[in-house]
This record gives structure tokens, sequence and C-alpha cells, in this order.
């Protein structure tokens, strides 16, 4: 992985964050988080539970504005007032409960939102064909047996997942955030997904992955971030750190990296 | 890590599921469907004045008097809501149609120098143009629809307060309303228009009651809307879940009024239809319809949980509520029976459903 940290070291970065802090009332969240993503760079998010990547991660996403810091996406100031105004600017979220309709079939939930018309003189019709084949594809591309006129309650994990991703695929999103992607399906289909973030990051999409899980992060990310007690602790590329430093580092027995 | 993304896809362990457990055969408005089937089959035997051409025209004509309301609260259902103030809706509008009517008609009334002259002899009012006394008071009455469904949606979408509640209150607004606006007595359709309004409301057409042909018209739109419009599949999705909804960046909040505003319209047309049948809109006109709506909408299939409905279940339901009203009339059971049985059928309805989705 190491050539592929080199190659995207000197790309300006699509996402800045500086200062980044967030009060609840007198809860601290989130306190003075600096943060750079560049192009094709996969980085690893990760904490112990309420370490604030949550926090973090909508933030990013438009869920929260943060109370104190600046967000710049590809060399802009960005402020979000809601998650579509991050995903105008190509900011995608796959959600770790996924934000699927579980009663409309799986091209319908990929594309929810974006649907796919024909004109009928006024009248604006859904491409039911259109969208199922483009669906067909995306899961293709993710080697998931889904198809896509399919229920989505009828679904597993992973095909829940898959049409969760196929989503993000859709728009031409430059950073891609997932939470927890592989929390909750098949060995085979944990190969798929890290599969997915390759192909992300081979079109230069940059992926934000947070996880539990250290041999996923180890697998695939240029870089791992390590979040404690709303602050960041760490920030290394991966092959200068182990699986056992940064277990330290979530859990407090190494204060910072 | 690369993966062999190249090879074509396979389903090798997904199996595709077997046509009766897939779409309208798996669904409730599939098992109401065949009850209703079985209960026209026992009607035949029972009753042989039951298949009888007067005594359809009469079942067609008195279902339809809920249906197309039935259809506006389906799409309330779908999104997870519920509007309880259509019966009190139905009311309102056919008072304010025919007060306006009236008014228009009557020389020397607010407006109605444009509308109506008198004839030579002094006595007969003659319209202007005919038919423009019924449109315009037929859209006046529409109007205050849309207003009411308006604030429902407004306080429900944008305020966040539980459609239960607000609708509610909205039953008892718009109920007074009716007692306010008319002294609490009844309004008449009148004029020199009332005659077309009679026939447009519950004339026949080639044997077929005029409510009847609205009703297939609203529903077979109501189709194409719910299944192939992005409207139709962000109300879909809405019921399914909500957040996921937001999330995707569907307007939500535009939406909910729709749904509502629709809801408010269904049920004006509907009690200017059957104003036009009663030949009169008395204040406590379809006191709890509302009701019978809901009921019809939920044994046909609609889920009050959200996601889950459509015409055919709406259409399906009122015709098995009218069936087993008529059928109990005809096989001379007293008429007080009725309510108590579709209680039953509700409750049935909903458990065979509940079953049918544990065994599969």
């Amino acid at each position: 992985m190491a050539n592929a940290e080199t190659a995207s070291a000197d790309a300006t970065p699509i996402l800045e964050l500086q200062g980044i802090g967030k009060e609840f009332g007198a809860i601290r969240a989130l306190h003075d988080v600096d943060l750079q993503v560049r192009p094709g760079e996969v980085i690893g998010l990760m904490g112990d539970n309420g370490a604030g990547k949550s926090t973090l991660v909508k933030i990013i996403a438009g869920n929260f504005r943060p109370t104190h810091g600046e967000i710049r996406f590809g060399g802009n100031a960005v402020h979000f007032n809601r998650p579509i105004d991050a995903r105008a600017v190509g900011i995608e979220v796959v959600y770790q409960d996924l934000a699927l309709a579980d009663n409309l079939t799986a091209a319908a939930n990929v594309f929810l939102g974006r649907e796919l018309k024909r004109k009928f003189g006024p009248i604006a019709l859904l491409d039911h064909k259109a969208m199922a084949s483009r669906a067909l594809e995306l899961f293709g591309e993710l080697r998931s047996e889904t198809r896509p006129d399919d229920l989505v309650k009828q679904m597993s994990g992973g095909q829940r997942q898959a049409v969760a991703i196929a989503r993000t695929r859709l728009s031409n999103a430059r950073l891609v955030m997932m939470d927890e992607p592989t929390a909750a399906i098949s060995v085979r289909q944990v190969e798929q997904v890290l599969g997915l973030i390759h192909r992300l990051k081979e079109q230069g999409v940059a992926v934000m992955l947070i996880s539990h899980r250290m041999p996923d992060v180890f697998a695939v990310c240029d870089r791992v971030v390590v979040m404690r007690r709303g602050e960041k602790r760490a920030d290394k590329p991966i092959h200068q750190t182990s699986p056992e430093e940064v277990t330290a580092l979530i859990t407090g027995a190494k204060e910072a990296a | 890590m690369a993966m062999p993304l190249e090879s074509p896809i396979t389903f090798s362990n997904v199996g595709k599921s077997k046509w009766w457990q897939r779409g309208i055969f798996a669904s409730q408005t599939g098992y109401v469907l065949l009850a209703l089937a079985v209960l026209l089959v026992i009607m035949h035997f029972a009753s042989p004045y039951f298949f009888t051409e007067g005594n359809m025209q009469n079942v067609a004509k008195n279902f339809s008097f809920v249906a197309i309301a039935t259809l506006g609260v389906t799409f309330v259902i779908i999104t997870g809501g519920i509007d309880l103030s259509v019966g009190s809706m139905m009311c309102f509008s056919a008072i304010i149609t025919s007060m306006v009517m009236t008014e228009l008609s009557t020389p020397g009334g607010f407006g109605a120098s444009l509308f109506v002259h008198m004839a030579a002899d002094g006595k007969t009012v003659v319209a202007n143009i005919p038919g423009l006394i019924l449109l315009v008071s037929v859209l006046a009455g529409l109007l205050v629809a849309l207003l009411v469904g308006l604030v429902n949606g407004f306080c429900i979408a944008m305020l966040g307060l539980s459609p239960f509640v607000t609708t509610l209150g909205m039953l008892s607004i718009v109920r007074g309303l009716c007692y306010v606006v008319t002294n609490g007595r009844g309004s008449f359709p009148g004029g020199p228009d009332a005659d077309y309004f009679y026939a447009l409301t519950s004339g026949d057409v080639f044997g077929l009651p005029v409510p009847f042909i609205y009703l297939v018209i609203l529903a077979l739109t109501m189709a194409v809307v719910l299944h192939h419009t992005s409207f139709g599949r962000h109300v879909f999705a809405l019921g399914g879940n909500e957040k996921a909804a937001e999330l995707t960046g569907i307007p939500v909040v535009r939406v909910k009024i729709e749904v509502y505003v629709i809801c408010a319209l269904a049920a004006g047309l509907q009690g200017i239809i059957i104003s036009g049948w009663l030949g009169s809109a008395p204040a406590n006109m379809a006191t709890s319809y509302e009701l019978n709506v809901i009921a019809a909408a939920v044994i046909g299939g609609a889920n009050l949980a959200g996601g889950i409905g459509g015409p055919l279940g709406a259409i399906v339901g009122c015709v098995l509520l009218e069936v087993i009203r008529n059928g109990l009339v005809l096989a001379q059971v007293s008429s007080y029976w009725q309510q108590a049985l579709v209680g039953v059928i509700i409750i049935l309805a909903v458990l065979v459903d509940r079953i049918r989705s544990r065994m599969i």
C-alpha cells in the first residue's frame, strides 16, 4: 500500500478540516480536529464508542454544524446546513443503518431521490427499465448477487449493503464516507466491499472508512486516524503503525502517536 | 486485493421466489380480493336478487360513495399518516358547493348578476352561461377542501404535530364550521344548474352510475401516479423509512403536505357527489364516515404503519363492506348487526395478513 500513499501525498487535499469542534450543551463531543484527505486516499477512522467518530462524520456530511472551525472542500470553504448541501458538492455517506426503504425494490432504493424519468409530453414517468439495468450494472461491479427488482426487506445484510453502496456510485462523489460497512456482512461480502473501496480509490475518489474491524482497516487504508475523547490522537500512514499500536491508541493505553 | 470483476454475476444461492409469493398474490389486497370473490358466490346462492342489474347498480353506486375518499386517505396512510377529518371535509365541501350554487342563482344574491338574469316572465331564473354556476360552485367546494388540506399538511409536516391529533382537531373544527355557515340548517343545491348537478353526481351513463365512472378514472390515475412517477415513489419511501427518505434528499415536507391536500380534495369531491345523490347537504352529513373510509382502506390492505397500499386495495375494501351491507339487507338480517360485522372483518383481514407473513 506504500506506493499508493506516496502517489497521493503531493495532491491537494479534497477535504480539509481546521480546528473543528462541536459542543452539545455542556458536552464537548469534538475538540480542535484537523484533518486532510486527498483524492484517491483511503482513510481509516477509528476510535471506541463515544470517541467522536460519528459526530465528525455527521459534521462533514452536513447533519450537524460545527461549533468551531472551518471545513474546506475542493479548496473552498463550505457551510452545510443540510445533508443535501454536502451531497451537492460531492460528499456521499453510506450510513450504518443504510437508510433504505424496506418496502421498495433494490433499484428504487438506489435511485431514491434521483429517479430516472422519461417525458411523455408534460408528464414525466419513471423509467423502470433504465433504472433496473443501471442498478444491475452497479450490483455487478460490486459482485453482489442482488436483483434490482427484489424488495429490500427480503434481502440479506450484504445485499442491503450493496444497495447502499451502489447509491453512492450513482453520483460522481469525490468523498465517500462509510460507517461500519463491514460490520454485519459475510466474510465473502467483506472482501467485496473492500474491493469496491479499491475501485473508488482507483477512480480518484477519497474514502473515509469508519470501522472497528482492524483487519479491514489494515487491508484497505492508506492512513489511519484514531479518535479518543473527541480529539484526534493519531494520524499515521498505515505502514508506519501496527494493529497493536492502534488498539493501544483507541483504548488510551498509549496517549498519542 | 484484486477482485475478479469481469466474470458475469450468477445467482447461485438466491432462488427466485414463487409467483404466489410475489406481488398481489402475497399481499393482503390479494387475500381480501379472494374473500370477496367467495362472498360474491355465496351471495349468488343465498339471494336470487343479488346479481340482478338493479342491485348491482345499487352496490356500484353505494361503494363509489365512499371509495373516492378512500383513494385519498390511502395516499395519507401509505406515508404512515392518518386523516380523521375526511367525514367533516365531505360535508363542508358539499355545503359550500350548494350554498355558492344557491347564492349565485338567486337574483340579488352576491355576484349573482354576473351569472343569472330573469326570464321575460319575471319568475324563471335563467343562467347566462349554462353550467358556469355549477363549475364555479364545485370549484369553491374544492377550494375549501384544498385550504383545509393545506392546514393539515402544514401542521403535520412543518410544525411536526402528530397526524392523529391534528386531523382529530380538524374533524371537530370543520364539522363546527359546517354548523356555523349553515346555522345548523341544511343547504340545498338549487338554481338553473341544479339539473346538471344532479346528472353529474347521481346520474347514469350507459347504465353505469356516474360516481362509479369517476372512481374508475381516479383509481387508474392514482395507480399511475403511485407506481410510475417520482412523487408516488417518494410517497412509498416516506412510509417505508422517513429518515432514509430525508437523507436521500426527498422533499419530505412537500410530499407530506401534498398527500394531505390530495386526501382533502378527494374527500371534498366525494362530499359534493354525495350531496347530489341526497339532494341536499345537511350539516350532519357524512358524520363518522372517516371510520368507514379508514376501515375500507385497512381491509383492502393499506398498512397503518405506512409503506403499503394502493387504489385496488381501497376499492376492494369498499366493495367488500358494501357487499356485506347489501347482503345482510337481502338476507333480512337486522341492519344493527352490520356495524359489528364490519369491525370483525377489519380485525380478520389484518389477522390473516399477520398469520400469512409469519408463515413465510
